[in-house]
């Protein structure tokens, strides 16, 4: 994470409450109750927020989400795999845009 | 390659702790952690583990190993220093005996310690590598154990081997299980048995166990469905900032991270239950000990606790104020850490 993205940031994200603590506090508990064990347990929301990091490609969910897949006992094998949808969601999703193409291309073709 | 065979400035206790006593602005003293849980100062609730560390002599090189234990070291109990613990286990009641190292099984003294500490009525748990069970010369060593009903507690930090023989070396895992399906064989880890089989698992790397519950039923489904194996519990065990571990930290730029980590999850009720507070731990040289980390920091019974074997007795011992440090965040992060797994559920 070197250049603009600082790794010793991330433990700095809570003063995003400095300006706008009512906003953080709201965020925070939202936050928390998302990743908590419910329907899904904490580990398979562990490995969706791995993959998600991974779609929005955010360098800080990418290192917070790999120690938090590995602390709820997820392997490399798995989280490889989560790391694969993220990646054939982004890869399907240009690649399903190409009927745009072709609607756009049949609207102007004889 | 232990630290000590390498001559490695991490070997010696007083380096760790120099490290480890630098005080870092954002890391509350531990004592002022347990003082905030009205814990301090942290005392003994009586003894009902009479934990032995016979040595350091062991057949693997496992690389987070916080007794720095390894083939080349001959650090290792006697004979007398053996009868010493007998002879004070007998004047007590404590009903559990654990035996650890190194690989406890080669030590010259170990079966003669676990017969006698059966003869006297106790509990007896052998923390076992799994791969001694494989050396030729312990080929009877399985059958011994479950002949003195001997609980193991064997180390098995993951369900695949790519992680194992990460953190314990080539090959590991692959014996493991063949150890793991000769003590199935023997009827230990079977549902009715009286043969106790327990699986200890620890992190592969510097972070924290996940919930014991879950990478229990994940260890149950895995092995049973991979391997056949069956086992009784599992127990998550954190990784401790000292020896070969702390080496690993600091080599690799984890350690403040890791301590960051450690000290912000302290949990008051893992403290409260933390497996000093009802341990005594002997060191190969007789030597007392809160714990078996303490014991690789060096850092005796205090406070005028009788601090060898020879010198025994249960009334100084049973509520002996406990000596602690910052490693000691290592017990009491996330849901706690104890030889028998989390101690705050």
């Amino acid at each position: 994470m070197a250049g603009y993205y600082h790794q010793e940031d991330l433990p700095r994200f809570p003063e995003m409450g400095k300006s706008a603590p009512e906003l953080w506090q709201k965020f925070s508990e939202w936050y928390s109750a998302v990743f908590a064990e419910g329907a899904l347990s904490a580990r398979e929301k562990a490995l969706i927020a791995l993959a998600v990091s991974h779609a929005v490609q955010c360098p800080y969910c990418i290192d917070a989400y790999t120690q938090d897949c590995l602390e709820k006992g997820s392997n490399r094998e798995q989280m490889t795999e989560a790391v694969h949808v993220a990646a054939a969601i982004r890869g399907g999703a240009s690649l399903v845009h190409g009927l745009q193409m072709r609607n756009a291309a049949d609207k102007v073709s004889m | 390659m232990s630290l000590a065979s390498i001559q490695h400035p991490l070997a010696a206790s007083v380096a760790q702790l120099r490290v480890l006593n630098q005080p870092v602005p954002s890391w509350e003293p531990f004592e002022e952690a347990l003082a905030r849980s009205s814990l301090y100062p942290l005392t003994a609730t009586g003894i009902t583990v009479f934990q032995i560390n016979v040595g350091k002599l062991c057949n693997q090189t496992c690389r987070h190993c916080h007794v720095d234990a390894g083939p080349d070291r001959r650090e290792s109990m006697g004979h007398e220093t053996a009868e010493l613990c007998m002879r004070a286990l007998a004047a007590t009641d404590i009903p559990i005996v654990d035996i650890t190292g190194g690989a406890p099984e080669l030590n010259p003294n170990f079966r003669w310690l676990v017969k006698e500490s059966r003869r006297l009525g106790r509990h007896v748990m052998d923390r076992c590598n799994l791969s001694v069970l494989l050396l030729p010369s312990q080929a009877d060593l399985a059958e011994f154990l479950a002949r003195h009903e001997v609980e193991v507690v064997a180390s098995l930090p993951y369900y695949q081997a790519e992680e194992t023989d990460r953190q314990r070396g080539e090959g590991v895992f692959q014996k493991s299980i063949e150890a793991l399906r000769l003590l199935n064989r023997l009827g230990y880890g079977q549902p009715e048995s009286k043969l106790r089989l327990n699986l200890v698992y620890n992190p592969v790397g510097a972070y924290l166990p996940p919930s014991q519950p879950a990478i229990e039923a994940d260890f149950r489904r895995e092995l049973k469905q991979r391997y056949g194996i069956v086992f009784h519990s599992l127990y998550v065990i954190t990784n401790m900032p000292i020896s070969r571990f702390l080496e690993f930290l600091l080599r690799t730029g984890n350690y403040e991270r890791y301590m960051t980590r450690l000290v912000n999850a302290y949990n008051p009720a893992a403290a409260a239950g933390a497996m000093c507070r009802y341990t005594l731990s002997v060191g190969w040289d007789g030597t007392l000990y809160d714990c078996d980390f303490n014991q690789m920091l060096e850092l005796p019974v205090g406070y005028r606790a009788p601090a060898h074997i020879r010198d025994f007795h249960l009334a100084g011992l049973n509520t002996r104020r406990i000596v602690t440090g910052q490693h000691c965040y290592g017990c009491t992060a996330g849901n706690g850490s104890s030889c028998g797994g989390t101690t705050a559920r």
